[in-house]
């Protein structure tokens, strides 16, 4: 490594440390939490292994899948301009941000047996459609995780550097030549990557799996450590499950971070990339029918959940500000722990593979730890560890924002880390030859390379956080709603209409909070 | 840099929690989340608790069914849990045997629950019978059993819950179990083809079923109740069965760790009075333990009446409850 330097400062240390160490303790020490309270044990049964084969295949399936038609997807959004693109790239995170239960009653509502699918082809003969099953557990999590992937995909497109476009342009190189020198090598740095946060999703898929499954036949570990937990209080159990969960991501997310090859394209003048290629009818069809079909199958669904919602979110009661209001502040509060743990997490893993290429490593993989955990290991842990010295129900909002942080630290470690990577060893070290100050070095030379990443990974993080149930179930008070809480609440009391306009004002906040966050990341930056 | 005040102008608000001191006693009750909601009983029986108490009730939701169980379990003797409210009889002798409960003291005597009451620990609140509910302008041929659910044409298909999820999933476990005995086994797999799918909670199939995704879901009896009585709407019912109704009995019992005794007990003869059960109907939408003197709300006697009450008694849930499970899973795996 050619840069030596940037030392390690102390604050990188303590910054990049402690939230490594918060990292440990919410996911291996809410286990031994668990374990330790545990007064019963028994081994895992026949039942359970066969929940492991199917996660790992289902997962496999579903990444795989996801994956392969983000490719087309993302290079259709790359290098096509056309009206309402922007908006497109922006809506692209919704699937991925809906809660699970109203995502599957948006794709039942377009989807199922009788769903505007199966009503559209019945007069023409044709038997309603049936979803359910493996292949509708893949199905979702194709739903699901295909517009992140393509967004993580795109991502890499726009970090090749406008010049080599026209570098490409210039020496008349063909679409297959320019696929040859920029994109493959572009897809083998980002790919790996992309498919294990698609994998590792899966992994811990839960209401998905058992709405869309069939039976149990559809039965992931994240299922077997429920009813550990909740259905027949074998602490133990539930702890061995979440470490054998721990074992299968933690082998899968090393040999995605082996296979992936870092990229070498030299830097250039942060220019919007131009496109001179793929100006043949042949690619502008198939760039076309990819983004069409990318529409119907994800906005459709979405379309479903408005209309639905549409009536009733007029008629909500008072208690829905209050309850909305919760949602934000935890959201926001959680997407702002994310990108400073993340950023610090990022900083500490570049200056030791400056050094120990093989520890940062590791480092990284860890960062990824929380997708393998179990959300209900990790609430119930943490309960264990809290309770003796304050009561759960005082920290509800602040342990929910906390925990959500850390959940969606993954992607945006994923996020920020590659482009955290390519500004220091493009800018860092120019800024370095040109005798910068450290503060001065991050505003000029870092800081602007970072905004469109950070601004999409604290869109992501506050999004995913306004949709999830989980953790606030277990620690939220009586007087606490979150919008997640008040809909199911409703659901549970007959009151379907009404938990669809709810749905409709998640949805709505969710994506507004996203498309501020991800638009503020995009605004000019003057550098001078 | 706006962004950052933003999020720290967030962050204030969310971090002074509620920390309100309280002059009057509290007691706190453990439930699930319909309980509480506001279209649940949860604000009326706080409103007709807390005009007698000179206390404050704070009712908290904490999951259903075996998740309500956990939770103190999780808790342990340090809970702020006085009472749990939400057990039913096919858990209560597994949270009898954690020694966490106290008993209530005398049973009323004239509890309308359909099987004599001799349980110390737990007092039943509510009850219903576990159904197969139906669109009746779209299903024409009604089963009868679950024979002939069995032997429906093939696209007939119920959507149910998952019995280590969710109270329903599990009644009807204990429904085919007691039933069919050692048929269970038979009687799923050849059930196999008509489940759509099974999902995690009782919201989720119902939600399908009302989508119309399929064409029964498991519920109760009452659940067609709510549809005449809050939505005027007579398209709902429930499918009697031959075979006779699985029953839930919902109860409420005492924590030995509570500090407030004798308020909860105060709760629970409370609980069997009429400020409380006249609320059940209608909000809860099942039997009420003690029927109201006026007789029960209009749209309530269209409901079918099994001819036969299907429950086995706590200890033998218990028993049964694992390797039912075990068969259920091995019938729907294959």
């Amino acid at each position: 490594m050619a840069n030596r330097t940037q030392p390690i400062r102390p604050i990188h240390f303590i910054a990049g440390g402690g939230a490594f160490a918060l990292l440990l303790v919410l996911t291996i020490g809410t286990v031994i939490a668990v374990w330790t309270h545990a007064e019963i044990g028994s081994g895992l049964s026949s039942s359970d292994w066969s929940a492991v084969r199917f996660t790992l295949s289902q997962a496999f399936v579903s990444a795989s899948v996801s994956i392969v038609l983000a490719i087309p997807v993302a290079r259709a959004l790359a290098r096509r301009k056309f009206r309402g693109r922007a908006l497109m790239v922006s809506f692209l995170g919704a699937p991925f941000i809906l809660p699970a239960i109203v995502a599957v009653l948006g794709i039942v509502a377009v989807w199922g047996r009788s769903g505007w699918v199966s009503q559209a082809i019945a007069p023409f003969g044709f038997s309603p459609l049936n979803i359910y099953g493996y292949f509708g557990v893949v199905f979702a999590h194709v739903f699901f995780n295909l517009p992140l992937a393509t967004r993580l995909l795109l991502q890499g497109w726009l970090s090749i550097p406008a010049e080599h476009f026209r570098l490409c342009a210039q020496l008349d190189m063909s679409p297959s030549e320019i696929g040859k020198h920029l994109e493959r090598p572009m897809l083998w740095s980002v790919l790996p990557g992309a498919f294990l946060l698609v994998f590792l999703l899966c992994i811990s898929s839960f209401a998905v799996v058992l709405a869309l499954g069939g039976g149990p036949r559809a039965t992931t570990v994240e299922l077997a450590i429920y009813q550990a937990l909740r259905f027949d209080f074998d602490l133990s159990k539930a702890a061995l499950l979440a470490v054998v969960q721990f074992g299968l991501c933690t082998s899968v997310a090393l040999a995605c971070i082996f296979i992936a090859k870092p990229t070498n394209f030299a830097f250039g003048l942060d220019r919007p990339p131009e496109r001179w290629d793929g100006k043949g009818t042949f690619h502008i069809i198939c760039d076309s029918i990819s983004l069409i079909l990318l529409t119907l199958f994800l906005f459709l669904p979405l379309l479903a959940l408005f209309i639905r919602g549409l009536i009733p979110i007029a008629h909500l009661p008072i208690k829905i500000y209050a309850a909305a209001l919760n949602s934000v502040v935890i959201a926001v509060g959680s997407a702002m722990l994310t990108i400073v743990m993340s950023l610090a997490l990022a900083a500490l893993i570049i200056r030791i593979a400056r050094r120990r290429k093989r520890i940062s490593q590791i480092v990284e993989g860890l960062g990824f730890l929380t997708l393998a955990a179990s959300p209900f290991v990790i609430g119930t842990g943490l309960f264990i560890i809290i309770n003796p010295y304050i009561s759960p129900f005082a920290v509800a909002l602040p342990v929910t924002a906390l925990i959500n942080a850390a959940m969606s630290l993954p992607f945006a470690l994923r996020i920020i880390l590659p482009a955290m990577t390519r500004a220091e060893d493009h800018y860092g070290t120019l800024g370095d030859s040109l005798g910068m100050e450290r503060w001065t070095r991050f505003r000029i030379a870092i800081w602007p390379r970072l905004k469109r990443p950070i601004g999409f990974a604290a869109g992501l993080s506050a999004a995913l956080s306004m949709g999830d149930l989980g953790v606030i179930a277990l620690f939220a008070p009586p007087d606490i709603e979150t919008l997640p809480l008040m809909m199911y609440r409703l659901m549970a009391a007959y009151q379907l209409k009404m938990a669809s306009g709810v749905a409709l004002l998640l949805i709505s906040l969710s994506l507004i909070l996203f498309w501020l966050f991800d638009r503020g990341g995009q605004l000019e930056h003057h550098t001078r | 840099m706006k962004i950052f005040q933003l999020f720290a102008a967030g962050l204030c608000v969310a971090l002074p929690i509620s920390a309100y001191a309280q002059d009057k006693p509290e007691l706190t009750i453990y439930t699930y989340d319909s309980f509480v909601s506001d279209w649940g009983p949860g604000p009326a029986v706080e409103k007709a608790f807390e005009e007698t108490c000179e206390c404050d009730l704070k009712l908290v939701a904490a999951g259903d069914g075996a998740a309500l169980l956990s939770r103190v379990l999780l808790e342990g003797e340090r809970t702020d849990a006085d009472i749990v409210l939400g057990l039913d009889t096919n858990i209560t002798a597994r949270a009898t045997e954690t020694g966490l409960f106290a008993p209530y003291g005398k049973a009323p005597s004239y509890l309308d629950v359909p099987i004599p009451w001799e349980d110390k620990i737990f007092l039943p609140y509510d009850w219903g019978y576990f159904a197969f509910v139906y669109d009746n302008t779209k299903l024409s041929d009604v089963p009868d059993s679950f024979e002939a659910l069995i032997a429906a044409p093939d696209d007939l298909k119920i959507v149910i819950q998952d019995p280590r999820s969710s109270t329903p999933g599990l009644g009807l476990l204990l429904w085919v179990k007691t039933a069919y005995g050692d048929r269970a086994p038979e009687i799923w797999e050849k059930l196999e083809p008509k489940i759509l799918t099974v999902t995690k909670g009782w919201s989720e199939a119902y939600g399908m079923f009302t989508e119309g995704e399929a064409d029964m879901v498991l519920s109760y009896t009452t659940s067609p109740a709510y549809h005449i009585i809050a939505e005027d709407d007579h398209t709902k019912s429930a499918a009697s069965f031959k075979e006779g109704h699985y029953m839930q009995i919902e109860v409420a019992g005492k924590l030995a760790s509570s500090d407030q005794q004798e308020l909860a007990d105060d709760f629970l003869k409370f609980m069997t009075s009429p400020k409380f059960q006249d609320i059940i109907p209608t909000t809860n939408w099942m039997y009420p333990a003690v029927f109201p003197y006026s007789g029960l709300p209009a749209g309530f006697e269209t409901l079918i009446t099994p001819t036969e009450s299907l429950i086995v008694d706590p200890i033998e849930a218990e028993k049964t409850r694992d390797a039912a499970l075990a068969e259920w899973l091995t019938a729907l795996s294959q």
